[in-house]
């Protein structure tokens, strides 16, 4: 479990990133932050591992202050996968993998072959394993960085916008690969994103985030469209428009959903 | 080219003469560059101090050097440690520059997910930053290899041995195949540094080959579904 309790980051610049965040990231669940650009979504997913230490407030794991924690062991033990997949260009797929298990001291030999191991987890096969990372597709680049993120088997993951960069085909699929990876592994999984429907898709629970670093609302995305906390949820998640904003329609005494602008989304199973 | 043949020994000599002053210099501008542009790259006042500073260092003209060096160093104008202190100056005067644009082009999404990773910064900077540098801290040593080559044949105005040596004396003797046999070993043996360069550079850093890097787009299998045991 990860706690934040009264969470405030102000950069030297003056810069705001996060104001008095209260949260809880349950175990074994994935907590999606979600928010525009600027709303301190990355900076509180970056305070767990350490990359950016609070102004004032704590962040604990399973009851642990981080900040008694040294910020270079702390971090071999979290996953991390980030945007452009950050695999050391310089470094073959397979040793990229076995990167935080050598740093951990575990045997060349047997880091490799739990990295093999990992490709086929991610789906990837097992021949592209002596590829250097521009070798590979922007998705297949990213089923790497996973893999890596899985490699000392971590309690935790941080996903970092993961699929921010890959087309809307393999964005899709690697979602899905996600969500079948999560039901198999259960880490608790904490994801950074702006986009809502990617939010929606994956979070257990979804926090929105809004400028200036506050949490607006942190719940179940049932709950969160149901009963948004207030106006900038509610026209966040499109709430009332589009695509969300669906009712029915009866046709020849069946009821069709469709969408705001008529079209049909589905029929209601009675 | 009689001249050529009855001096073969003394080229083959002259080659090694000029090796033994071109490559120290070489290897020192280097050792001592990468250090200095590292702290160029990592701030920005230091930056411009750093690089005004070599930046003038190269506008220094090369006699005046070799002449005024003694004066600090205190050994003998004709020393040969005098030209290879002057030649490894000239050289950081392009490596520095050169180091401090090496370590800006790292990306600093590696970085950080080297860091996320785990690395210490000491960890970080031998097995990530340093190698990731490589590619462009080779182009500069490259200059530096070749340019250090030619310019260490100015010694031999102020008297110290080398390649420059078959200048100077076809001069003064009217050999017009001494002149151009010095001119002709100078460029072969700065030709020659190159090739090791580039080839040390291809077994150091195999990732950097351009056949590694033009394979991107071409199909790739990925397995559909495994499951995990």
């Amino acid at each position: 479990m990860i706690e934040f309790r009264g969470v405030t980051k102000q950069f030297p610049d003056g810069t705001v990133a996060v104001a008095g965040v209260d949260i809880v990231m349950p175990p074994h669940k994935t907590t999606v932050l979600v928010g525009s650009s600027g709303s301190g979504k990355t900076t509180l997913l970056r305070m767990i591992n350490r990359m950016v230490d609070p102004t004032s407030g704590q962040v604990l794991i399973d009851g642990a202050d981080v900040a008694t924690v040294d910020p270079v062991r702390l971090r071999r033990g979290i996953g991390y996968v980030m945007q452009n997949s950050g695999l050391l260009p310089h470094r073959k797929v397979v040793d990229n993998i076995a990167t935080v298990p050598l740093l951990r001291g575990t045997s060349k030999a047997e880091a490799r072959a739990h990295a093999l191991e990992l490709l086929d987890t991610v789906g990837l096969d097992r021949s592209l394993a002596d590829r250097y990372p521009s070798q590979l597709s922007g998705g297949q680049q990213q089923r790497v960085g996973v893999a890596r993120g899985l490699a000392v088997d971590p309690n935790i993951l941080l996903m970092d916008e993961p699929f921010g960069a890959v087309d809307p085909i393999v964005r899709a699929e690697l979602q899905q690969e996600l969500l079948r990876l999560q039901g198999e592994l259960g880490k608790t999984v904490v994801f950074v994103t702006h986009d809502i429907d990617e939010a929606f898709l994956l979070g257990d629970q979804v926090v929105i985030m809004q400028q200036g670093g506050k949490i607006s609302q942190a719940a179940s995305p049932t709950e969160i469209l149901a009963n948004p906390a207030d106006d900038f949820v509610a026209d966040f998640v499109g709430a009332n428009r589009g695509k969300r904003a669906l009712h029915l329609a009866q046709v020849d005494g069946r009821s069709v959903v469709v969408d705001a602008d008529g079209r049909p989304a589905g029929i209601l199973a009675q | 080219m009689n001249w050529l043949w009855s001096n073969l020994d003394q080229v083959g000599e002259l080659i090694l003469v000029h090796l033994a002053l071109s490559v120290p210099a070489i290897i020192l501008s280097f050792v001592f560059s990468v250090p200095i542009g590292w702290v160029a790259h990592r701030s920005r006042w230091a930056h411009s101090v750093l690089l005004s500073l070599v930046a003038l260092l190269y506008a220094v003209p090369s006699l005046a050097l070799f002449i005024a060096l003694p004066a600090v160093t205190g050994l003998t104008l004709r020393s040969p440690v005098n030209l290879v202190i002057a030649l490894t100056l000239y050289g950081m005067a392009v490596m520095v520059r050169t180091a401090a644009d090496a370590f800006d082009a790292v990306e600093r999404d590696v970085l950080q997910s080297a860091t996320a990773m785990g690395y210490s910064t000491t960890g970080r900077f031998w097995v990530v930053e340093l190698p990731l540098a490589g590619p462009v801290l080779l182009s500069g040593l490259r200059v530096v290899a070749v340019s250090t080559v030619s310019l260490a044949t100015v010694g031999a105005v102020i008297g110290v041995q080398s390649l420059g040596s078959l200048f100077t004396d076809g001069f003064q003797r009217g050999i017009e195949v001494e002149i151009i046999a010095g001119i002709v070993a100078t460029i072969a043996l700065a030709l020659g540094l190159d090739w090791v360069l580039v080839h040390v550079g291809r077994l150091l850093m195999p990732w950097s080959r351009p056949e590694v890097k033009n394979v991107r787009g071409e199909p790739t299998p990925v397995v559909k579904r495994v499951d995990v045991a």
